[in-house]
């Protein structure tokens, strides 16, 4: 058996641009001053003459990228989460967002597995931020395979996308079948007993939680929900109707992200208990990012131990 | 500048003052001091500099403007309702529910506006990346903004001036609207940007100081915008509440409505001043 092939999604961010910078010159490509990091480096070396360096302003990145838009072209802009959603959500809200432009906002570094730059940098509030802004579309692809199809399927989406990306290396869970739709989540493992919605990164831990919970017996649903906004109403119904309970898991804090999005869906259509997990109400700190997922409960085991209290929620 | 046409544009900017002065009566709301201070700018850009047409408002290649102070929408409005954008008699219902006219310019729903402008210093950035774009893809097309003098706080605006030298952004000119008032007070008092020219050319902008209310000035200006190879600032001397008495230089008339009273003060002196054209 061949070894799991590991590969940060921001580097499929940043492939899949330069692939694009091949098929059309219809776009540009802006960051901020960390293009080594955010993977646009690779865009900017293929395509000098169209990537432009903001240098570290964010805010008026963003906004110059509104600008762009209003001309009818296209533009991709990259920085780390904590400054493209955190430092400039507030042009991302009025240049960007209300006159619903299509500008492709490149997030790096999300979550707590940035690992040892520590809590400054770890970002776990932007699906939050950029979910209260209308017309926004968050998509928080799983693996290298979905970063690319993201990446690729932005580019045809009509309005400001927010799309987040990881800076440790994770598993390739997907080959080139998977189907990655925007606003579709993806069932990808049958069960009636829980539901576990699961997105980025947590979507490997999820599937190894479907394995120890067969081991218990217990059969659970693992659903893929890369976008968070649209979110798939559908699916999430489905499931609550069909299992009765459901756990989310997300590198993000527990208030405003996934967990919240599958909540307002479940509570208003069909109210069965939802346990979240995720970054609960706390700053992160500096580590390994592998050992920081093991400390803040970003773990199969962790999902095992929620979809066990899902369960006896409802029936209780 | 020829004589005729000169009085000509000195007409349009007074029905431009009628126009905000009805707009922000209609409303009961609304910021008629630093729109009344653009009117001369304004009017020289859509009535002679700009290449636009109302016809085909969304064109690719038209030059665009940018209200960076977004809230002297009332005057961009009348400009462009007076340049045939939409009707005049729409400017009455400026910031009313199911009006386009929302008290901030909205790109999506006003014909003629370039970009949503209103959160201070954000339309500056907005400008540079139209020219940015006019120049990256060769449309090469001319991008024009208005910054108020309380506006340059925002730190964004520096970040945007640095850009644009940086990318040696020439087919970008921003007028700042120098009526030394701001909401709180007078600039000074509140937290001055001065000296403004200064700090522009130590931006690697090309600056020129000009008595915004000159029409000659604003010409030469433009014109000389046109022979240098940066940005250019210009600087714009004016008269915050210019045309209506009880509005000139007074902070109060920043963000505030003519009861009917002040209203039909403000509509006699703007009416007998655009009869004294004919």
């Amino acid at each position: 058996m061949s070894e799991v092939k590991t590969v940060a999604t921001r580097v499929g961010f940043g492939e899949t641009l330069v692939e694009l910078g091949a098929e059309r010159d219809d776009f540009i490509v802006m960051d901020a001053d960390l293009a080594a990091a955010t993977q646009t480096g690779k865009f900017k070396k293929a395509y000098p003459e169209r990537f432009y360096n903001c240098g570290i302003a964010e805010q008026n990145m963003v906004s110059i990228a509104a600008g762009i838009a209003a001309t009818g072209k296209k533009v991709v802009v990259s920085s780390f989460a904590m400054f493209a959603a955190g430092r400039a959500f507030e042009q991302v809200r009025n240049s960007v967002g209300y006159p619903h432009l299509n500008v492709i906002i490149g997030a790096t570094h999300a979550g707590i597995s940035v690992g040892e730059d520590g809590a400054t940098h770890q970002c776990n509030e932007d699906i939050a931020l950029m979910r209260t802004i209308p017309g926004m579309t968050i998509i928080n692809p799983a693996d290298d395979t979905e970063a690319r199809m993201a990446v690729r399927a932005a580019f045809e989406c009509d309005g400001p996308v927010y799309m987040r990306f990881g800076r440790l290396a994770v598993p390739v869970v997907f080959d080139e079948n998977y189907n990655f739709q925007i606003g579709k989540g993806v069932e990808l493992r049958e069960g009636n007993d829980v539901t576990i919605i699961a997105t980025g990164l947590m979507v490997k831990e999820a599937l190894e939680a479907y394995d120890l919970l067969k081991t218990e017996g217990i059969n659970a649903r693992i659903i893929n929900m890369a976008t968070i906004k649209p979110i798939d109403r559908d699916i999430i119904i489905k499931a609550a109707k069909e299992t009765g309970a459901i756990v989310t898991a997300e590198e993000h804090s527990v208030i405003g992200g996934l967990g919240s999005a599958v909540s307002e869906v479940v509570c208003e259509t069909v109210p069965v208990p939802v346990v979240k997990l995720g970054v609960y109400d706390q700053f992160g700190h500096s580590g390994p990012a592998v050992k920081l997922l093991d400390e803040f409960g970003l773990r199969a085991v962790n999902i095992v131990e929620k979809a066990k209290a899902a369960i006896a929620l409802k029936n209780a | 500048m020829e004589a005729t046409f000169k009085k000509q544009l000195e007409e349009i900017a007074c029905k431009v003052r009628i126009g905000i002065i009805e707009g922000v009566h209609a409303a009961k709301a609304g910021h008629p001091g630093g729109s009344l201070s653009i009117a001369e700018i304004l009017t020289y850009l859509y009535f002679k500099e700009m290449n636009i047409d109302p016809e085909n408002p969304k064109d690719a290649k038209r030059d665009r403007f940018v209200l960076s102070k977004g809230h002297a929408a009332p005057a961009l409005y009348a400009t462009l309702a007076l340049r045939g954008f939409f009707p005049v008699d729409e400017l009455i219902t400026l910031r009313q529910i199911g009006s386009r006219l929302q008290g901030h310019p909205d790109m999506k729903n006003i014909p003629g506006v370039d970009m949503s402008t209103g959160s201070l210093g954000q339309g500056i950035s907005t400008a540079v990346g139209m020219a940015l774009s006019s120049k990256h893809f060769g449309d090469n097309y001319n991008v024009y903004t208005i910054l108020g003098d309380g506006e340059i706080e925002e730190g964004q605006v520096w970040e945007a001036a640095m850009f644009a030298a940086n990318k040696k952004l020439s087919n970008l000119t921003a007028f700042i609207d120098l009526n030394n008032l701001q909401i709180d007070g007078t600039i000074d008092e509140v937290n001055s940007a001065k000296p403004v020219d200064k700090k522009f050319e130590a931006f690697g902008w090309h600056v020129i100081t000009i008595d915004g209310h000159d029409y000659d000035a604003i010409e030469a200006a433009l014109q000389e915008a046109k022979t240098v190879d940066k940005p250019v600032a210009i600087i714009a001397n004016t008269i915050k509440g210019k045309g209506v008495s009880y509005m000139e230089n007074a902070v109060n008339w920043h963000g505030a409505a003519p009861n009917d009273e002040l209203y039909a003060v403000a509509m006699e002196e703007l009416t007998a001043a655009l009869a004294a054209f004919n």
